[in-house]
């Protein structure tokens, strides 16, 4: 062995891979774990899509038509528990794995083998929750918030399926945070100081550290909803000195960092691509930072946002009402940046801009009826309507995954080695821009009108409004088969793509040949 | 080479040392979940704020503030699988702070069965659970009606001199639920079927 040459033989111990499936089940390679989760959300992603087809179909008219009123709340059920578990959180952990060990400048993932667990597990979690869609009774049907006592007293049978999935995807999201921290404090390359990593690999340490801190509390508030429905326990139930309300303290405690979990890698990912296509450095960089740090620390003190209408004492809602209404200060910091960025940039507008300016726009959009929502006797009125399905899809699906597609746009020449369609690739996006408003902007009047959400059927005066709705929601379902065809065909060959295809962009990754080799960075950079 | 190796394991030490303490803030924060339970008690407790009954044995003032009135209101309701009637004779009282009032709840079981049922009050608005105080309550234990039996329940209360001025109205709810003990309930079938 030592006759060999050490470094060749190192090369060459590493680059063997099996063949075939068992190349993909035991890979320890972040590259193709990356493309695993990526994969797998997207698949999620249509899983989750092909529910809400069903839930817009249902509603394309007044009355009960297409399904059961208890397997229309299965579908409103599952289709967030997807989205939110099973597609925008692989995708964003999915993008870590493949970007952060490039970005600064580390061959792998600190702990390749937990990586290799931490997706694998994913799979038979959805496998399980979905199953348990076909059991007597019924799937999980109380909402993905699964409040009690509709999640205990009146739960199906099969709630405990529910519980087990839930406790496997938050381990799977804890690995796979405890991985993204380990590897950006100690793999950064010589001279890869905190303050001189991109703004993507920032944002998804402080993501990671809220994923830390909450999943636990997601764990024991199911492992609560367990006992009390099968062992007796009085969590929340009053007979047995619990308090329902308790649910929703301990359930927003997660829940309300959870949604800033699945938007600041966006913040990180828009940070990347608006200089690039500007081709201007980043706007306050260190602003941006705090920013990100300062919506992290605040999004443990607003969680009851969610609860005015519970009956709490007014000095508590104004507490909360005004911490919310804090948030939008560093958020606004964030926005003024990206414009600020723009501002006399030579812009061009490639797929990937194109997604990043309509996230600037739409999620400020969302962001403002967050505002709107946050004023606590304007709640009451808007309080389990459709104006809240309206803010959070402004914010999950125009905010969150229009961040995924831009990634994905903006990083694909580097995947595949290969550039995009273009045009297929614009077709998307404004298919998708248009659809996307079709289907959310008019659920803010349906809220305001006072149609409440979660309802299979609704009173006739909404008719209208709904079909429009629906339309706007088969349409942006059918966008998304172009995404689908343009990764296809991207995978598969087209015009060779150079190290880098994008004149403003900046990054270690783009040091690198594309397709990016197997391993990155070997020998680390020297970052200046 | 050797410094490499040296290097690779200074690495390895460095990454277990920092997944030890991201383990230990998970099972922290796991923990955290499960504490939020009594936390929660507690912070109702000592602020009030969520209705519950604190009953803090407040010594009943000899004074009684003839100056203003309160109405304290009641609603009751059974919770699902509780087969009895439960209502109060009156559905409103006014009350001078300080003065104490006695109102009967009537409660009759209508099954054919024994049934033990505990009341769970609930104050609205929730601040003024602190200034409600029960001397005597039905609710302080379990009551068990035989089959096709009726109970008058008294509630003996008043409301503290120290209630805000702009607190006018309480509306007091009480929920009934079968706490009734299953073996006890295949004990009075046995006993019917005998």
């Amino acid at each position: 062995m030592s006759t060999l040459s050490t470094a060749q033989e190192h090369d060459e111990h590493h680059d063997h891979k099996p063949k075939g499936m068992m190349r993909w089940i035991l890979t320890t390679n972040h590259k193709d774990i990356g493309s695993m989760y990526l994969i797998f959300s997207f698949a999620m992603f249509l899983i989750g899509g092909a529910m809400a087809m069903v839930i817009r179909a249902e509603l394309y008219q007044p009355g009960l038509q297409i399904v059961e009123p208890n397997f229309f709340n299965q579908m409103t059920t599952v289709h967030g528990l997807i989205m939110v578990f099973g597609a925008v959180m692989p995708a964003f952990t999915g993008l870590a794995n493949w970007l952060i060990p490039m970005m600064i400048g580390a061959p792998d993932m600190a702990l390749p083998r937990m990586n290799n667990w931490s997706f694998w597990i994913l799979p038979m979690a959805f496998a399980i929750l979905l199953s348990s869609l076909f059991m007597e009774g019924g799937g999980p049907n109380f909402g993905w918030t699964f409040y009690a006592p509709l999640s205990t007293t009146y739960a199906p049978d099969s709630t405990a399926l529910f519980v087990f999935s839930v406790h496997i995807m938050g381990i799977s999201s804890i690995l796979g945070a405890i991985n993204v921290v380990v590897t950006i404090i100690n793999m950064r390359a010589p001279g890869m100081t905190y303050m001189k990593m991109p703004l993507f690999v920032w944002t998804w340490l402080i993501t990671a550290f809220l994923l830390i801190a909450v999943m636990p509390v997601l764990a024991a508030t199911v492992t609560m909803v367990l006992t009390d429905k099968y062992f007796a326990t009085s969590f929340f139930s009053a007979a047995g000195g619990g308090d329902p309300v308790l649910f929703q303290h301990i359930f927003w405690f997660f829940g309300h960092p959870e949604v800033y979990i699945m938007i600041l890698p966006s913040f990180g990912i828009i940070s990347a691509i608006v200089p690039a296509f500007s081709r201007k450095k980043l706007f306050g960089y260190s602003s941006m930072v705090y920013a990100t740090a300062s919506i992290a620390l605040l999004s443990f003190i607003v969680w009851a946002h969610h609860m005015f209408t519970t009956g709490m004492p007014v000095a508590a809602e104004l507490f909360f009402m005004y911490c919310t209404m804090l948030i939008s200060v560093p958020t606004g910091v964030k926005v003024f940046n990206w414009v600020a960025t723009m501002w006399r940039g030579s812009m061009t507008f490639e797929t990937p801009m194109l997604f990043a300016i309509a996230f600037i726009v739409l999620f400020t959009i969302g962001g403002f009826s967050g505002l709107m929502l946050a004023i606590t006797p304007a709640d009451f009125q808007y309080h389990d309507t459709y104006f809240v399905v309206a803010h959070f899809h402004y914010v999950l699906v125009t905010g969150a995954i229009f961040s995924i597609m831009a990634a994905a746009y903006y990083w694909l020449p580097k995947w595949t080695g290969y550039m995009y369609d273009e045009k297929l690739g614009k077709l998307h996006f404004w298919a998708s821009l248009i659809s996307v408003n079709v289907l959310f902007f008019p659920m803010h009047f349906l809220g305001l009108a006072g149609m409440p959400r979660r309802v299979p059927d609704y009173a006739l005066q909404f008719a209208d409004f709904n079909q429009l709705v629906s339309l706007g929601g088969f349409a942006f379902g059918v966008s998304q088969l172009i995404f689908l065809v343009v990764v296809i065909k991207c995978a598969r060959g087209g015009e060779k793509a150079p190290a880098k295809p994008w004149e403003g962009a900046e990054g270690l990754e783009w040091d690198m040949p594309s397709p990016a080799p197997y391993h990155s960075h070997t020998t680390p950079p020297e970052v200046k | 080479m050797s410094e490499h190796v040296g290097e690779n394991q200074a690495l390895n030490v460095k990454n277990k040392r920092l997944v030890a303490k991201l383990f230990g803030a998970i099972v922290l924060m796991f923990g955290f979940g499960f504490a939020l339970v009594p936390l929660y008690d507690v912070f109702c407790e000592i602020t009030g704020i969520n209705g519950r009954l604190v009953n803090n044995n407040q010594e009943q003032s000899t004074l009684v503030d003839k100056s203003r009135t309160v109405r304290l209101q009641f609603t009751t309701s059974v919770a699902p699988g509780m087969p009895w009637q439960f209502k109060p004779h009156v559905n409103y009282v006014d009350v001078h702070p300080g003065e104490s009032k006695v109102v009967k709840f009537l409660a009759s079981n209508q099954s054919d069965a024994n049934v033990t049922g505990q009341a769970i009050p609930s104050v609205s608005p929730g601040v003024a659970s602190l200034y409600l105080n029960k001397t005597e309550c039905f609710c302080f234990q379990q009551q068990i009606l035989k089959s096709g039996e009726s109970i008058d329940m008294g509630l003996v209360f008043f409301v503290s001199t120290e209630i805000p001025a702009d607190i006018k109205t309480l509306t007091l709810s009480y929920t009934l639920f079968n706490v009734t003990d299953p073996d006890s309930i295949q004990a009075v079938d046995l006993q019917a079927a005998l």
